[in-house]
């Protein structure tokens, strides 16, 4: 009888998160796609037509940016982790904690910290530079973190394989640890960009929220994320906040699949 | 010729040296960066609360920075309420869908469920805020009409306990799988049914890793900006009920900090300050109990 009751309750709870993520889904999609209209696509945004093509431009931008930023950062400091560094060196531990510490800070004082520091002590004002300088060091541990998993996961035969043939280390490390771990870090970077995508609290006192498309990276300019947190915060326009939370929707799912679909590469390649 | 190899072998040693140093440096830069966030932090938050006074900023019960009044206490206990709320909702949720996910999910439908939860984590929190604005608060007024708007903290507690789902439900399936096999087997050998089995022997073997996917969960919730601020009703009073609107330490920093100059904005830093510290003890408390589970 008791084992009744825990199964199911263990049923019931697993419908409940399923049919929750389902219901929220199902209701953005069914309740935006009638509101995804061709105006809000043009190029320029007015406060009688929002349109989020500037938006849209300017995630492009931001993701662009920060992946130019904390992509060679996240590697370059997880090949340190995985292939120079010394495994009784105290250094690792400290960057060990230092990066799980990063993982676990808020969006929101991320972006008091860019605002503080980028925008504010550099002087470089709200601008997509300042933005994409506080979403790299958001995004740097998960980057870091997929680029280790996947370099630990190459074999060393391969590296002894390399030494073996004369190579030294540098080139051992390029051309034929990084290449065989591509699948891996590749759907981190992916996974990072969902991230970057998603993100409104880190950008809205950096980057800020001019609705233009930004001429340059030191003008500032809204994301997708924050193009929907200014709509639905206004609450005027309550039919383009659905039709904005269906690309985002779409956006972010896309962009999981296709780092599982990565993801599954690197299964299918090692094994 | 032998002048030339010589030449070539420094060069490609330099070029060694060279990118070791450049990874070295790449390695430090999450160093770098949690030092200035300390000390841009607490640099300018805590001038605040050496102004305002240490007690009177964590314990006043009154936030009015039009009278240059700055107590915290309805945020922090505003944070509290809400991230508890969150956990009653999110954590035994949480738990039985990992279970389902490790011992009941046929393998079948094991992979489109496994990344609907990765679909879960990658929703960005500015939906949820709209999908419970649009419709959470529309169903809590209709059920307590005299009470509430609708914007209160047990509305921002059941957004918040889906939002910290994935967390949990990731973490703890891990834990439950790290768990040998042959405990499971050694139960039902013993004539112990399949649910006895879980219940008694494999959740208490990856209780470590349990309760670190609860403490990452509650962290993820204490720190939610965007979400919460669009439906918990931000305003800055002391919590009385679940069906009262609250504020919470972060939404307070992103309210304000449009507008705010002088102390203000400095206490609106010290907030974040508080924030901070509460997510520090946090992570520590995971790393100390992620510690505990590779024992």
């Amino acid at each position: 009888m008791k084992s009744k009751i825990q199964k199911f309750f263990v049923m019931l709870s697993a419908g409940i998160t399923f049919a929750a993520l389902l219901f929220l889904i199902a209701y953005i999609l069914i309740k935006g796609i009638p509101n995804l209209k061709l105006s809000l696509f043009t190029w320029k945004y007015t406060s009688e037509n929002v349109s989020m093509l500037p938006a849209i431009i300017n995630t492009i931008y931001m993701t662009v940016l920060v992946l130019v930023i904390a992509v060679p950062l996240g590697i370059f400091s997880a090949i340190f982790m995985v292939e120079y560094a010394k495994k009784r060196n105290p250094l690792i531990n400290v960057i060990r904690l230092t990066t799980e510490t990063l993982s676990g800070i808020p969006s929101i004082v991320y972006g008091l910290f860019g605002m503080l520091f980028f925008v504010t002590a550099l002087k470089w004002g709200l601008s997509l530079l300042a933005g994409a300088f506080t979403l790299s060091i958001m995004v740097l541990p998960s980057i870091m973190r997929t680029t280790e998993e996947a370099l630990k996961a190459v074999p060393d035969s391969y590296r002894e394989a390399s030494f073996g043939l004369g190579a030294g280390k540098l080139r051992t490390v390029f051309c034929i640890v990084l290449p065989a771990a591509v699948p891996g870090i590749l759907s981190g970077i992916i996974l990072a960009i969902g991230r970057i995508v998603g993100e409104t609290a880190a950008l809205v006192y950096t980057a800020g929220t001019v609705a233009e498309t930004a001429d340059s990276i030191f003008d500032s300019g809204r994301t997708l994320a924050v193009h929907m947190y200014n709509l639905s915060s206004e609450g005027l326009h309550v039919n383009e906040s659905y039709a904005t939370a269906v690309v985002l929707l779409v956006l972010v799912a896309a962009i999981n699949m296709l780092s599982g679909f990565v993801a599954r590469c690197l299964d299918g390649g090692t094994k | 010729m032998g002048r030339r190899t010589k030449i070539e072998n420094t060069v490609s040693l330099l070029k060694e040296k060279i990118m070791q140093a450049v990874f070295f440096i790449a390695a430090c830069t999450s160093i770098l960066a949690v030092a200035l966030i300390c000390i841009f932090l607490f640099a300018n938050g805590i001038p605040a609360m050496v102004k305002i006074g240490l007690p009177e900023f964590l314990t006043g019960q009154i936030w009015k920075p039009g009278n240059n009044i700055y107590g915290i206490l309805p945020m922090i206990l505003g944070s509290i309420c809400v991230t508890a709320g969150a956990a009653v909702i999110g954590v035994p949720i949480g738990i039985l869908t990992a279970v389902f996910m490790a011992e009941y999910c046929p393998k079948q439908i094991y992979k489109p469920l496994k990344m609907a939860t990765e679909l879960l984590a990658g929703i960005p929190s500015i939906v949820y805020g709209f999908f419970g604005l649009v419709v959470l608060v529309p169903v809590i007024r209709a059920i307590f009409p005299m009470e509430t708007d609708g914007m209160n903290i047990l509305t921002a507690a059941i957004l918040l306990g889906m939002m910290i789902l994935p967390t949990i439900i990731g973490v703890s399936e891990a834990a439950l799988r790290a768990v040998p096999r042959s405990y499971y087997e050694g139960a039902l050998a013993l004539g112990a049914t399949k649910e006895r089995s879980i219940f008694s022997v494999m959740l208490p073997a990856a209780k470590s890793g349990v309760i670190a996917a609860v403490v990452l969960g509650i962290g993820r919730a204490v720190g939610e900006t965007m979400a919460v601020m669009m439906i918990a009703g931000n305003q800055p009073r002391m919590p009385k009920g679940i069906l009262q609107g609250v504020r919470t330490l972060t939404t307070n920093i992103v309210l304000e900090m449009g507008y705010a100059t002088d102390l203000h904005r400095e206490a609106l830093i010290a907030t974040a300050v508080v924030l901070f510290v509460f997510i520090l003890i946090i992570n520590f408390a995971v790393a100390f109990l992620n510690r505990k589970a590779a024992d």
